[in-house]
């Protein structure tokens, strides 16, 4: 068994939260994980991204461009800017949502006018519209959480599991927005 | 106790408290803020923020003296701020075990340079122990402080980047509670008068010959044989980025860096065909290969900048370039000041009155990126205000010259430069940004916010009276008031004095609640002229030419209301559809 999940989107969306949750399945599942992720400056609503692997024994905490079984994209810009890192094969799903960069904002450059038409036709990437899900929820933050809920179904993964996986990633408090948020994702309907 | 998913930091964090340290200090600094953070939840242990690096070295150096175990931790750029007690505290040595660790940052994911701690190592004689996993960096830790009693001296652990914010299982142990040490008062140890420090130096050179012929047995020197043609010295991260890349590579791997374990390489050179060094920044081991007569490769393969990678081991070992980073076109996402920072107006007024900047290092250091454009200068913790003295000084007609700080940094190491300007007869008007915390770090107290490092009241110091000490001018100004700030900013930097604006409002992420109010555009008013958007605010979003407010982003300040001259920019309250 090995997986290799990118998880990107723009700093302040959760993906330190989402790749500990996938953390949680290494110890459900009993595998060897490592994850990586940055923080200070680039959380400042930068691009960000964070590796998950796992596998009966990983060693390095970097998933390599060519090398990812997944990519989570809170962001389509970020899913585009990633996509490289995409095992041919690999699945791809994109919260369908457009934050603007300040570069955009400013006038200096445009947004990739056909970013999801590129990610569906490109990458069979899977759009869904996590962001209502997530308020839904009860919290818009849930983004993350929703789209692991549909990683999860995507990919096999048993309810039971990545709930568990859930339970040992949230604080308590934010636990039960969260289950909901889980559950969204996990049956939502494209 | 069980196998625990856990940060490379909090692996520190724990390896410490498991081998019984008693007291740790640190100035935040990505990335090793963590590692005192987590320690300051073990209630056996005394922790504590220190101004700076120096005055946290020093504190972990006074308890060692003490006779119980001390680690001070603190990013790269932190160990040049403590590297004056780092290097005599190499003459005088140890009672209880001194720890320091130092966490590089090869790619500068959040740092201004990418100097090479084990340069230090080297430089001041101290031993350097470099893990690969959080695993080995709790273990590590425990070995570190063994060593440093049994040799008598600091010993620097050093991680990076990819160990201190990776996450991997560790296994959990108990406290052993070492037995503390007793002071002898003993000054031809620690009083390093030059007839004093003279022997103390050559005990110090004697020592590391000790210690080098040691680390030839230590078990954390290890040599793994494959095939045997191509054999592979490394250590830290480096060594999983070998094994995943040339899986049948014998390899040497160095847990001890500095000193080197000479005779082990020898021992692993004579057995290979090819002897290669794969390192992270600067050919350190590569050196000591080189000066101890062991031909080699190294950065004849690999560059110096940034981190390396499975990719880059292996395009280097096939002889084939690394492909460079595509540009793909797309736009890019640099960080920017939240929505509701409390420094955008600052910056924005400075911007508009076309100040000349020295910033300094902190989230504020953002206020270089477009479209504020308000920053000159970002060299290092507290170099705005010398530098503005500076750059006034070499210019008596320019006026308009200001240094940016925030409240934690300027206690860090901007006090001497405003203490310089004043005492030199400059005119720096120095604008202290006051959030009431270390907030680029992620929200650590400091000595002006009169909390500890446990949240305790204190005694908080009054950054306002301590400017007026220094004898310098002092205005106070809300952060939300840019008009007043505007006129501050003029009257000040006309005046032929040293003056400090202190901006104040706490930092919009430290209470973590959220305004249950938000602004929007109202379509019909607005005529697109974008004067909104001069403030880089990340809730204002231009899309198809129309200009809207995210309500999810939005943090409801207000900044942007007063830039808009049709009163298009209104309040809405949040009953419905949030």
């Amino acid at each position: 068994m090995q997986t290799d999940v990118l998880i990107v989107g723009v700093g302040g969306q959760g993906t330190l939260l989402a790749s500990r949750i996938l953390g949680g399945l290494a110890v459900v599942g009993g595998f060897d994980c490592k994850l990586n992720e940055i923080h200070g400056m680039a959380q400042r609503g930068g691009s960000v991204v964070t590796h998950v692997r796992l596998a009966d024994r990983v060693y390095s905490p970097v998933i390599e461009e060519g090398g990812a079984d997944a990519i989570l994209a809170f962001e389509e810009l970020e899913a585009l800017r990633y996509a490289r890192y995409l095992k041919k094969g690999g699945i791809m799903i994109v919260n369908r949502q457009k934050i603007m960069p300040t570069t955009v904002i400013t006038g200096a450059v445009g947004y990739p006018s056909e970013a999801e038409r590129t990610l569906t036709e490109r990458y069979g990437a899977i759009m869904l519209d996590a962001l209502p899900l997530a308020v839904a929820s009860g919290n818009a933050k849930t983004v993350n959480t929703v789209i692991i809920g549909l990683f999860a179904r995507r990919t096999g993964v048993a309810y039971s599991d990545i709930e568990r996986a859930l339970e040992l990633s949230v604080k308590p408090k934010l636990l039960e927005v969260n289950k909901k948020a889980l559950r969204a994702g996990y049956d939502a309907v494209l | 106790m069980g196998k625990e998913l856990m940060l490379g930091n909090a692996a520190i964090a724990r390896g410490a408290y498991e081998a019984g340290v008693k007291v740790a200090t640190a100035y935040p600094g990505t990335p090793s803020t963590e590692i005192t953070e987590i320690i300051s939840g073990y209630p056996e242990v005394y922790s504590e923020w220190s101004p700076n690096e120096k005055v946290a070295y020093e504190t972990a150096l006074g308890a060692s003296l003490a006779g119980v175990r001390a680690m001070v931790c603190m990013k790269h750029v932190g160990l040049n701020v403590a590297a004056d007690p780092l290097f005599t505290s190499a003459y005088t040595g140890v009672n209880g075990g001194l720890v320091v660790v130092v966490a590089d940052d090869p790619g500068m994911f959040s740092s201004q340079n990418e100097q090479d701690t084990r340069i230090y190592a080297r430089a001041a004689g101290i031993p350097l122990l470099e893990p690969s996993d959080g695993a080995e960096a709790k273990e590590f830790v425990r070995l570190a402080f063994e060593m440093s009693e049994k040799y008598d001296t600091p010993v620097i652990l050093r991680t990076t980047t990819r160990l201190a914010h990776g996450q991997s299982f560790v296994q959990i142990g108990e406290r052993v509670e070492p037995t503390p040490l007793v002071y002898i008062k003993n000054p031809s140890k620690y009083v390093m008068m030059p007839a004093n420090a003279k022997k103390r130096h050559i005990d110090l050179e004697n020592r590391l010959i000790k210690i080098g012929l040691d680390c030839n047995t230590m078990p954390i020197n290890t040599i793994t044989y494959n095939d045997k043609n191509i054999g592979i010295v490394c250590s830290g991260i480096v060594y999983q980025y070998v094994k995943e890349a040339l899986p049948n590579a014998s390899v040497l791997k160095l847990g001890t860096v500095y000193p080197l374990a000479a005779e082990l390489v020898k021992e692993f050179a004579a057995n290979v065909g090819r002897l290669i060094v794969v390192e992270e920044l600067e050919p350190f081991i590569e050196n000591q290969l080189k000066t101890h007569g062991i031909p080699c490769e190294g950065k004849s393969l690999f560059s110096r900048q940034g981190e390396l990678s499975v990719n880059a081991v292996r395009a280097a070992l096939d002889g084939a370039a690394l492909s460079p980073p595509v540009d793909n076109g797309l736009p890019g996402r640099p960080p920017v000041l939240c929505a509701g920072c409390p420094h955008r107006g600052v910056f924005y007024v400075l911007n508009k009155l076309r100040t000349t900047v020295c910033g300094d290092i902190g989230c504020y250091t953002l206020g270089a990126l477009a479209p504020l454009n308000a920053v000159d200068s970002v060299v290092c913790m507290g170099a705005g205000i010398g530098m503005a003295h500076g750059f006034q000084k070499a210019s008596p007609d320019k006026s308009n010259v200001v240094a940016v700080i925030g409240d934690s940094t300027f206690i860090h190491s901007g006090i001497t430069g405003l203490i310089d300007s004043v005492y030199n007869k400059g005119r720096t008007t120095a604008i202290i940004l006051d959030n009431s915390t270390t907030g680029m770090t992620g929200h650590q107290n400091h000595p002006a916010t009169g909390k500890t490092i446990k949240e305790e009241d204190t005694v908080r110091l009054d950054l306002e009276a301590l400017c007026r000490a220094c004898g310098a001018r002092v205005s106070t100004v809300s952060a939300d008031d840019i008009e007043a700030i505007e006129a501050i900013i003029k009257r000040e930097t006309a005046i032929d004095e040293t003056s400090v604006i202190i901006v104040k409002k706490p930092c919009v992420l430290l209470d973590g609640k959220r305004s249950s109010d938000v602004y929007y555009i109202d379509g019909g008013a607005c005529k697109k002229c974008k004067a909104c958007l001069k403030i880089g605010c990340p809730a204002i979003e231009l899309s198809d030419g129309a200009v809207t407010v995210s309500k999810e982003t939005c943090a409801a300040c207000g900044l942007c209301v007063g830039l808009c001259g049709f009163g298009a920019i209104r309040l809405k309250s949040q009953n419905a559809g949030r």
